[in-house]
């Protein structure tokens, strides 16, 4: 037991924490520790907004009682980060934002109740895009969350580590926590999980409950967990999935035993690839890794389809409608009147308060996306862009249910490159919209998607593996990932630089 | 002769159109999307939950109750009832809004086109019965309050009615009059009150009307309408439309044009003036919500809303004219829904209706007018109401001692046999004595027989009130009638 040190611990997966701190290796309270070293120690990554030794280190001393009185949880002993998008009670709560700067909720989101319920503890909350509105991390109000990864070969330049759960991704590559929340709307599990080496599952909309998520795009927005592998990923998802009468949108189907039904045969399974995902001018190790990804499926014992998804090519411009046009709508309760920032010039009224108060509480990001959403939704274009991002959403989800005919799950790359250089692309919008390309049609369609490591790049770099699966078929998704995990053989790490 | 309400002009005769838009809150214990209060005049900011305040990451969750007393106050109007109907976002900001957006029905109303029917009524002016369109009732938020006397310089938010549901009915422009107007509300409000799912209560706001008014030529195309903004009276509205399509009428008579906007109306003055124009109109970019799926109804639930409905004013009214009650007070008695239970809580107990209807309008309403009391608390229950009746009925007292009696009820709440029996107020039916008591008054007023059998015949009622006052009013009257009669032969 002695044997242990503090840096095994920060290595250890969930389960390992779980089951270790189960059979009496260490305490919670050592693992607990372990981690919130690292986090103090990581400051140069930009992961946490907020910090809070003293919330993981209570669970943790409650996790010691409750083994002492033999009445473990699911979670007990297990430090996990929150993205700073959940509602956290007594915690400041900002989506990254200035506007939420200061706010403190008296109020806990549904799904992180569920993992504090299953007792996990929080080390802190973690940095975003604002209002989870990017891909870089680089919208935050509390600067840019900078990716564990770099390059080989000498180019130091900082890497973006994903987005908008950056923070969660970055965290969890460099072992700063073993486990995180996300939450995607067009890819911010998945893609920030791709460029970092690790896993997330973005399950079926509705699956976990989004009350007390700060919300972005409410059809879209899903939470989910990430974790270094697939198995932990099963453990984190199963602790905050659940029918929560306090969405609306919520599904009222039990929770599935994940970690219990994973089982990498792929035999008498049919894994889809898509014709359409293979773009002109693909990246050459992006098509390396997804054969390879092919291989390895075939290897499992699964049968390869080729299949088609015609409407993907619309899937981007769709969810940039259909995304933006929610936000807009949502956003707006963000006005200077109740909570959060308020700018009130001297002698100025209600009109010149709203004004002031999102000029300077929102981003360039969350104004671009405030203005679109505003444009797609106002008299004479409603039909043109909204009703019509509408009708062609239908036709993406039409794809995939005809896909289903043909296979049981989908494999794609995650993202179209690997993590490129902070500032690289913030100058254009489009480009890093493009990041989600190849994640935004699961999102349109409600579909669970996870991305699992599939290798490196030229650089050095992490590239991921998209598994997108039936509707309520996240036992699938996980499995199928489980299968490309055994043979990926992924074991690579980023140095320790911060 | 009835003649159609005409606004004269210069130029002619102007009919007025009218539409209206009624707000009605709905009853219901908790809002339309959370579980907060409703209860009216509670302290600012009681009644206000997460949701209300719209903090981040609340969601709304459709209120069944409220959905329901919609639903039933569709099937009232005979309206078609949407089984899949979808809430649409409007989104606008103010400060009494805290999401940036109501949550209400444009593209997909739960409730289709219905009707209600208002009473032929020669006072106002209202030729035959007529029937009103109503083209949909959504369900929507309500919205906060400013406050802007509490601070000098700034305004206050009241968030208790933010939420609260509403039921948007929407006539259509079929009404030609401000009486017509008067009447659709009146009716519109007891339907409500009889389905009870709302109180109708304008005063506290729970029912409020947005006025759409325009004029043309009789025989025109529609002209172009104003829509004036939350009045809430019966009164204001006529009011309203009576000023506003005069006013319309000089614009256009000095050659002038009715611009489309939005009107408040002043009810100090009477008068309506210019809010903002359809130039100034907001873009409320409507959209169907993302928190909220759409709304499927099914037959169960449907089934309950149908059984649970009570009989409604027509149908009540019909069937107490069908029991011999008159028109009019067929009409008295339905029209304000605590009246008819009573009234039915009267004839439950077994009293003959036509009789009882007399009473319940003359009598009872009488004496609450005096006393300025409402039905609701009658000092007299329907059962002590019957007993009374049952000792008319049967001969027991007349009906001038019933009056009596009643004064006395009202005064010690005791009931009708007992003050009969107490007071020996019952009616003497012994024709011995109402004989004895006639000979008596004929013998001292000799001459007046003269002059009644010389043919004075008016004489006659001088003999039954001598006879009444001799007998202290106790005679019963047909008898002492017999008896006169015989004895002046």
């Amino acid at each position: 037991m002695t044997s242990i040190t503090v840096s095994d611990l920060t290595n250890l997966t969930v389960a390992q924490i779980r089951d270790g701190h189960r059979a009496g290796d260490f305490s919670a309270v050592d693992v607990a520790e372990a981690f919130v070293a690292a986090v103090d120690a990581a400051d140069a990554l930009n992961a946490f907004i907020v910090k809070t030794p003293e919330h993981a280190l209570a669970a943790a001393k409650q996790a010691d009682a409750d083994r002492a009185a033999g009445s473990l949880k699911p979670l007990s002993g297990v430090p996990i980060g929150m993205k700073d998008l959940f509602a956290t009670k007594g915690v400041q709560t900002t989506a990254a934002s200035h506007m939420l700067e200061g706010f403190v909720p008296q109020y806990e989101s549904s799904v992180s109740q569920r993992l504090w319920d299953a007792g996990a503890g929080m080390l802190g909350k973690l940095n975003l895009d604002q209002f989870a509105m990017g891909s870089s991390n680089e919208t935050s109000y509390f600067g840019n969350v900078i990716s564990p990864w770099k390059r080989k070969g000498g180019d130091n330049a900082a890497l973006a580590p994903g987005g908008s759960s950056g923070g969660s991704s970055s965290a969890i590559a460099a072992r700063l926590c073993p486990a995180a929340t996300g939450t995607d709307t067009g890819g911010s599990i998945r893609q920030p999980a791709a460029f970092t080496g690790i896993s997330g599952i973005k399950p079926t909309y509705g699956r976990c409950s989004r009350w007390g998520i700060v919300a972005f795009a409410s059809s879209l927005d899903q939470a989910g967990p990430m974790a270094r592998d697939v198995r932990d990923c099963a453990i984190m998802l199963e602790a905050m999935s659940g029918f929560d009468p306090k969405d609306a949108t919520s599904l009222d189907l039990p929770v599935p035993q994940w970690e219990a039904g994973l089982n990498a045969d792929m035999r008498g399974k049919r894994v889809g690839v898509p014709r359409e995902y293979r773009v002109d001018g693909i990246d050459a190790d992006i098509a390396r890794v997804w054969d390879e990804g092919i291989r390895w499926m075939k290897d499992a014992g699964a049968e390869i389809v080729d299949i088609s998804l015609p409407h993907t090519k619309y899937a981007l411009p769709t969810y940039y409608i259909i995304a933006p046009a929610e936000a807009s709508s949502n956003l707006a309760r963000y006005d200077g009147v109740r909570y959060g920032l308020r700018d009130l010039p001297e002698g100025s009224g209600l009109q010149d308060m709203y004004a002031a108060t999102r000029a300077a509480g929102f981003g360039p990001e969350v104004k671009r996306r405030i203005m679109i959403g505003t444009y797609v939704l106002s008299a004479g274009f409603y039909d043109a862009y909204y009703t019509q991002a509408q009708k062609v959403r239908t036709l993406i989800a039409r794809d995939f249910e005809a896909a289903w005919a043909h296979c049981d799950v989908i494999l794609t790359p995650t993202a179209p490159s690997a993590a490129f250089a902070l500032g690289d692309k913030s100058a254009d919008p489009l480009a890093m919209y493009l990041n989600d390309v190849f994640a935004v049609p699961a999102s349109l369609a409600g579909l669970p998607a996870m991305s699992v490591p599939g290798g490196l790049d030229r650089d050095g770099l992490p590239l991921g593996l998209q598994i997108i699966g039936k509707a309520f078929d996240e036992q699938g998704v996980l499995n199928a990932g489980l299968a490309i995990e055994q043979r990926s053989g992924f074991a690579a790490r980023p140095d320790k630089w911060w | 002769m009835m003649t159609d309400y005409r606004i004269k002009g210069e130029t002619g005769e102007w009919e007025v159109v009218i539409g209206l838009e009624v707000h009605a809150q709905v009853t219901s214990n908790a809002k339309l999307f959370s579980g907060a209060a409703t209860a009216f005049g509670a302290e600012p900011n009681t009644q206000v939950s997460l949701v209300d305040a719209a903090m981040p990451g609340m969601l709304p969750v459709p209120n069944r109750e409220c959905i329901r007393q919609a639903v039933r106050t569709g099937m009232a109007i005979e309206a078609q009832i949407n089984r899949w109907s979808r809430f649409d976002r409007k989104n606008y900001f103010y400060a009494d809004l805290p999401q940036g957006y109501q949550i209400s029905q444009l593209y997909h109303p739960l409730v289709g086109e219905g009707a209600l029917t208002i009473e032929a009524d020669d006072k106002a002016g209202i030729a035959a019965d007529k029937v009103i369109g109503i083209e949909r009732i959504h369900v929507e938020q309500d919205a906060g309050k400013l406050m802007h006397d509490q601070h000098p310089t700034m305004s206050y938010v009241d968030l208790n009615r933010s939420g609260v549901a509403l039921m948007e009915i929407v006539s259509r422009p079929d009404m030609r009059s401000p009486a017509e107007a008067g009447a659709y509300l009146r009716k519109l409000r007891a339907i409500l009150r009889y389905v009870g799912s709302c109180d109708g209560n304008m005063e506290e706001g729970s029912m409020r009307a947005d006025v759409n008014v325009s004029v043309r030529k009789p025989g025109d195309e529609f002209g172009t309408r104003t829509e004036t903004k939350n009045v809430n009276s019966v009164r204001f509205v006529m009011q309203a439309i009576e000023y506003e399509a005069r006013r319309q009428v000089e614009v256009l008579e000095s050659g002038g044009a009715i611009v489309q906007e939005t009107r408040l109306f002043n009810p100090d003055s009477g008068t309506t003036r210019t809010m903002r124009s359809k130039e100034d109109a907001h873009d409320y970019r409507y959209f169907p919500d993302p928190d909220l799926l759409p709304l499927e109804l099914d037959d169960a639930f449907l089934e309950e809303c149908r059984a649970s409905l009570p009989e409604l004013p027509d149908a009540k009214r019909a069937r107490y004219e069908g029991l011999g009650i008159s028109a009019y007070n067929a009409a008295v008695l339905t029209a304000e829904v605590e009246s008819a239970r009573w009234f039915d809580a009267l004839l439950d107990a077994g009293v003959e209706a036509k009789a009882a209807a007399n009473w319940v309008t003359s009598e009872l309403f009488g004496a609450l007018n005096r006393m300025g009391r409402d039905i609701t608390d009658s000092p007299v229950s329907p059962a002590q109401a019957a007993e009374l009746l049952a000792l008319i009925a049967d001969g027991t007292i007349s009906g001038s001692i019933a009056k009596q009696v009643f004064e006395k009820m009202l005064e010690s709440g005791d009931g009708a046999a007992a003050i009969v029996e107490r007071e020996g107020l019952k009616q003497e039916s012994d024709t011995g004595a109402i004989e004895a008591a006639v000979d008596a008054v004929l013998a001292a007023n000799a001459d007046k027989v003269a002059e009644y059998r010389g043919g004075k015949e008016a004489l006659f009622g001088f003999f039954v009130g001598q006879t009444m006052k001799a007998m202290a009013g106790k005679g019963n009257p047909k008898l002492v009638n017999e008896v006169l009669r015989a004895r002046l032969g």
